[in-house]
């Protein structure tokens, strides 16, 4: 059986260019309302938040 | 046997005190108090005495009584098992676990001392018969300290050098001097870490010993005695705040990232320097055939 240890729980971003796929997708107008998403979602999900770049954030559960 | 009471007396004595000299209840909190130590005491006593009764039980050429002691090794084996499932159970309530190496090395002392404790029985013993008294606590005293000695193994400070070093972040990612710690997205968090966090570099003193700071289990050890000693700044729920240790794959430097409450870093060189190498996390590529045929060409 294959066993995931690492996912991405959900995507956060303001550049809905850059995003698809199979995680859920948080669009966000400004970069400070990402930030607030970011860490709501980081509480509620106990994962970290990772910065791919300044416009796109993930939640990965470790 | 009447005549070997007082020598088997005597026996059981010093081994059991040897036990409870090597039982220490310190920063680790185990064994914990009282209870743990009673089952430890107490085993250490049935150690002493099978040490001590081998001895006449040879000498009236009694030679079965030797399977006595295979008894004795089953039972000291499982001591070691109970240590392992004790702490393997509450590892992890750990806010940093101590891990599956350093729960080895613990489980693993622990039965050992039971063998010491044999040990110093059984010499004290013969010395009793064969010499009297006052040779006997002569020997018991030293066979005591020998075991002491043979207890404490080396430490962290004795294979490496640590030093401060600053944190700082590039971008969303983490460094430790160049070491790269973890990708950081949240910005306040990035505060928080660089407020509260600490940074070391363990610098290894030779070939030898990069192999035993690179094994994880190693640094987990080191990560638990800091957040032991100094306190962690995290909580369940936030896998950012997660003390860790990474390494540098050109030169075998480990980069440390803390989170300790106290932040007196003097005391948190100290301490890492004071973490034991675990018997599982040493390697010795020196001492390979490849490598001694290289050095007598």
């Amino acid at each position: 059986m294959m066993n995931i240890e690492k996912a991405v729980l959900a995507v956060i971003t303001t550049n809905p260019s850059k995003v698809n796929g199979g995680a859920p997708i948080f669009i966000c107008e400004s970069k400070q309302e990402m930030e607030t998403f970011a860490a709501n979602l980081e509480a509620i999900t106990d994962g970290i938040v990772h910065s791919l770049s300044e416009e796109l954030y993930i939640i990965v559960k470790h | 046997m009447d005549e070997y009471k007082y020598a088997i007396l005597f026996g059981v004595f010093v081994g059991t005190m040897a036990r409870i000299l090597m039982l220490r209840t310190d920063y680790r909190q185990y064994p914990t108090y009282l209870h743990g130590k009673i089952i430890h005491v107490s085993l250490g006593f049935i150690a002493a005495s099978l040490g001590a009764i081998a001895v006449p039980a040879l000498i009236e050429r009694e030679y079965t009584a030797v399977t006595l002691l295979t008894v004795a090794a089953t039972q000291f084996r499982d001591v070691r098992n109970m240590e392992r499932n004790t702490l393997t159970e509450i590892d992890p309530l750990e806010l940093v676990p101590r891990g599956k190496a350093y729960i080895e090395g613990i489980a693993i002392s622990f039965e050992s001392r039971n063998y010491l404790c044999i040990f110093t029985a059984l010499i004290s013993t013969v010395l009793y018969i064969y010499f009297g008294l006052p040779i006997a606590i002569v020997g018991g005293v030293v066979s005591v300290l020998l075991s002491l000695r043979l207890m404490s193994g080396k430490t962290i400070k004795s294979i490496a050098n640590i030093e401060y070093t600053p944190l700082k972040f590039d971008g969303a990612g983490l460094y430790v001097d160049n070491i790269y710690i973890m990708n950081i997205g949240l910005k306040e968090r990035r505060e928080e870490i660089l407020k509260y966090g600490a940074g070391f570099i363990i610098y290894p003193k030779n070939r030898n010993v990069v192999q035993t700071l690179a094994n994880l289990g190693q640094r987990q050890a080191m990560l638990h005695d800091v957040s032991v000693s100094l306190g962690v700044f995290r909580d369940s729920g936030t896998p950012a705040l997660t003390p860790i240790m990474k390494r540098d794959l050109n030169d075998g430097r480990i980069g440390m990232f803390i989170l300790p409450q106290n932040r007196d870093i003097d005391l948190a060189i100290r301490i890492i320097g004071a973490v034991p190498i675990l018997e599982t996390a040493i390697r010795m590529p020196s001492e390979s055939k490849a490598h001694h045929e290289m050095r007598d060409e």
